[in-house]
């Protein structure tokens, strides 16, 4: 082979390999409407058995979820339930994608317009989702906010984005205190008597903490901004304090608008500098001391009630509502949402069909078959104020905080996080002074706002 | 067209290349191409193939850098710690290993692979097994300091100490590979110079100096680039055991590389930090090769 003959060979590979790369993406889009279109195939078929009138009268609409196993099988017995009462709906569950793929599929299939009608999100997303045009606001006749507001736990303010209500919940979940029953003890604690106060908490912790020289046998309270605490200092501790953690409208971060901002930063900094209670990070992750009964009281929200009877079976633990100061009762809610999306809204009967779905999955029955299956508690105050759920003695305490829970409106979860955790670090490492530190976390997350703002009316 | 043998085997062979040359372009290439796109628009994972926003991504960057207390700076400056602290010591400890282990002819096949087993574990396997190590108060090394007397430190929680720590697990995990090649560049050195050299009277660290280093130079030269790109391109050690904490003082530029991107959705802002890091790795590899290779007579 010749110098000229080897040349067209390669380039024609190479030709050829461009051919193939530059069809790869449009290959992707190209082969889900034929998905739908076969599935679209069965369903007339399948309709037509019961009405041969109406056979093409069946409306079909598309929810998404990320997989999980107890989310997969509450939603498919909600779905067989709608289904049954709305003969003229039929729903596509699409719950094959993995979390961490979640968002870049939903991104990659809303603009296609083969995605879902009703998708369900983190309600920190929200934001994200609605910039990117994926969400249209609920009809308010379907959807009255009067009534939302009424209904729904307080925490779902956060499905409202400047004034019109996206999303709702089916179940939400809120943060409490666990307690391990048998190191209280060991301390000469009263076993059924978790602390209740902020004080109680801190003295109870003082108390219940071992050490052996320099090295921890047995700490006492962990305050651990990786893990939860950070949701405990902006949405609890600060309102014990008596400040708001945002103005109203989300524009500013008020932490350290007063004194009480201070005096709760301060708190928060004390279980490790001055109580001597625990040190953060010092587990690999935020419940690991917990599970492994070396530490006596933690922060954590219902989901962790799974990972401990998986984990740690034997656990002799309670949980009890986060300690209340000053009168003030407080905790962090966080849920996941469901949002109906452009590609609904763009045809009318999908839309009515995507309406009643929502709202036959934000009932509080829906709720109450939630907490059954997956263990997040019922959105609907109704649902969660139900006494046997409140008598629980894990999920009662969760359920409890449901009337004053507060969420929190994230432009960037993470970022906003690390702004309390390197203000904590710098405190704490490096003996920086607090206040300074708090007044540069509050700067770093203002500007985060002022960016996002800044580019809305 | 009649094809001779020799001719149809020379298409047979680029036939089996060109699978791996697709590989390569639709893999590699074209991505890395769409990267240097992406960094000049205001690409959002939401948003799709944003707007053409030219050179915004790279005022940011600029901006930030010299914001205080920033990731992005703190990002670059801990990148080149862990390339100075890190080669160095890598090379010398692999030379000394590798000077060691091309003596013994007992069990030398059982000290190859024990060294070379880090090299062939995953990073992430290794991240946890030395988060361990490290742990406060209950790991193994705090509790060889606390036999010893000597005061607990929590090696991954402390400003001064996580660099550090990280970059011995890091010299660690690759330093069988550098053993390995090491071991096959002392055993291209002909004997005849040892044995020319003893005649002369040389002795053990001036045949060193004079014979093994300098005819080593190729193989040294090999290892510093490749090890440099290793270390600039950190990242799995560093997310699995600080993700980048304390205060930033362990995160590297790949890091923030990734947090932009995956968890803020700031794919410009992400690609464009990538694209900046291509530059720097391509002109220290000039760099190096340029300075560091020079040809050895003998």
């Amino acid at each position: 082979m010749n110098r000229s003959t080897r040349f067209v060979v390669l380039s024609l590979l190479v030709l050829l390999a461009l051919v193939v790369s530059a069809c790869a993406p449009a290959a992707i889009p190209a082969a889900q409407p034929a998905a739908t279109e076969s599935a679209a195939a069965e369903a007339p078929a399948e309709a037509a058995a019961p009405a041969e009138a109406a056979a093409g009268d069946v409306v079909e609409i598309e929810y998404w979820q990320y997989n999980f196993g107890a989310r997969v099988d509450a939603m498919n017995q909600l779905i067989a339930q709608f289904e049954a009462e709305n003969p003229g709906i039929k729903v596509i569950h699409n719950s094959d994608i993995p979390y961490d793929d979640f968002r870049n599929k939903i991104a990659a299939s809303v603009p296609a317009g083969v995605g879902p009608d009703v998708a369900t999100l983190f309600y920190g997303w929200q934001p994200a989702w609605i910039d990117a045009g994926y969400l249209v606001p609920l009809p308010e006749d379907a959807f009255p906010p009067d009534q939302v507001r009424a209904e729904f736990s307080p925490m779902v303010e956060g499905s409202f984005f400047q004034g019109k209500l996206f999303t709702l919940p089916t179940a939400v979940r809120t943060l409490a205190l666990f307690y391990n029953k048998d190191l209280m003890a060991a301390a000469g604690l009263d076993p059924e008597n978790p602390p209740r106060t902020l004080d109680e908490l801190k003295d109870q912790a003082v108390k219940c903490t071992v050490k052996e020289g320099d090295e921890f046998k047995v700490y006492g309270f962990i305050v651990n901004p990786e893990g939860q605490a950070h949701h405990w200092f902006r949405e609890v501790l600060l309102r014990q304090y008596g400040q708001q953690p945002y103005s109203d409208d989300y524009t500013q971060v008020l932490w350290n608008a007063s004194d009480g901002g201070y005096e709760a930063w301060n708190t928060f900094l004390s279980f490790e500098r001055e109580l001597g209670t625990g040190i953060a990070g010092v587990y690999e992750n935020d419940q690991d001391g917990f599970l492994a009964g070396e530490v006596c009281f933690h922060l954590d929200g219902s989901f962790r009630l799974g990972t401990i009877a998986s984990n740690a079976p034997d656990l002799n633990f309670g949980v009890v509502e986060l300690p209340e100061h000053n009168g003030v009762k407080s905790t962090f809610g966080s849920y996941w949402t469901h949002g109906i999306t452009t590609k609904a809204a763009a045809d009318p009967a999908r839309l009515a069909a995507a309406i009643k779905f929502l709202q036959f999955i934000t009932t509080p029955e829906a709720g109450k078959l939630w907490v059954g299956i997956v263990g997040e508690l019922p959105a609907q105050l109704e649902a969660a104020n139900d006494p046997e759920l409140l008598a629980d003695p894990k999920l009662g305490a969760f359920a409890a905080g449901l009337p004053y829970a507060q969420s929190t409106f994230f432009v960037d979860e993470s970022k906003d996080r690390q702004a309390i955790l390197d203000a904590y670090d710098a405190v704490v490492l490096t003996g920086a002074d607090p206040k300074e530190e708090l007044d540069v976390a509050v700067a770093t997350v203002q500007e985060m706002l002022d960016e996002f703002w800044s580019s809305r009316p | 067209m009649k094809l001779t043998l020799r001719r149809r085997q020379i298409l047979w062979a680029y036939l089996f290349l060109s699978v791996s040359l697709v590989f390569f372009i639709t893999i590699r290439w074209y991505p890395t191409l769409l990267a240097f796109n992406i960094s000049f628009r205001d690409w959002n994972v939401f948003k799709g193939a944003g707007d053409w926003v030219g050179l915004a991504n790279y005022a940011d960057i600029w901006e930030d850098f010299f914001k205080p207390r920033s990731a992005v700076r703190a990002a670059f400056g801990n990148t080149l710690r862990y390339v100075l602290f890190g080669v160095p010591l890598q090379l010398a400890l692999a030379l000394s290993v590798a000077l060691l282990l091309v003596r013994i002819r007992q069990l030398a096949g059982f000290f190859r692979a024990a060294y070379f087993v880090p090299f062939v574990t995953s990073a992430v396997a290794v991240a946890f097994v030395w988060n361990w190590l490290y742990a406060p108060q209950v790991g193994l090394i705090n509790q060889g300091l606390k036999i010893l007397g000597l005061p607990m430190q929590q090696f991954l929680r402390n400003p001064d100490l996580a660099l550090p720590s990280i970059t011995v697990v890091a010299v660690w995990r690759t330093i069988g590979f550098a053993i390995i090649i090491f071991l096959a560049g002392l055993q291209q050195i002909p004997d005849i110079y040892y044995e020319a050299a003893q005649i002369d009277g040389a002795n053990r660290w001036h045949m060193f100096w004079r014979i093994t280093l300098p005819l080593l130079n190729p193989v040294i030269v090999y290892l510093a680039v490749l090890q440099t790109i290793e270390f600039l391109r950190m990242f799995d050690l560093v997310q699995n055991m600080t993700q980048g904490g304390p205060l930033n003082r362990t995160t590297t530029v790949v890091l923030e590389v990734y947090n932009e991107g995956f968890s803020s959705y700031n794919m410009g802002y992400a690609a464009a930090l990538t694209v900046i890091l291509f530059g720097l790795i391509l002109a220290i590899t000039v760099f190096q090769l340029r300075v560091l290779s020079r040809r050895v007579e003998y």
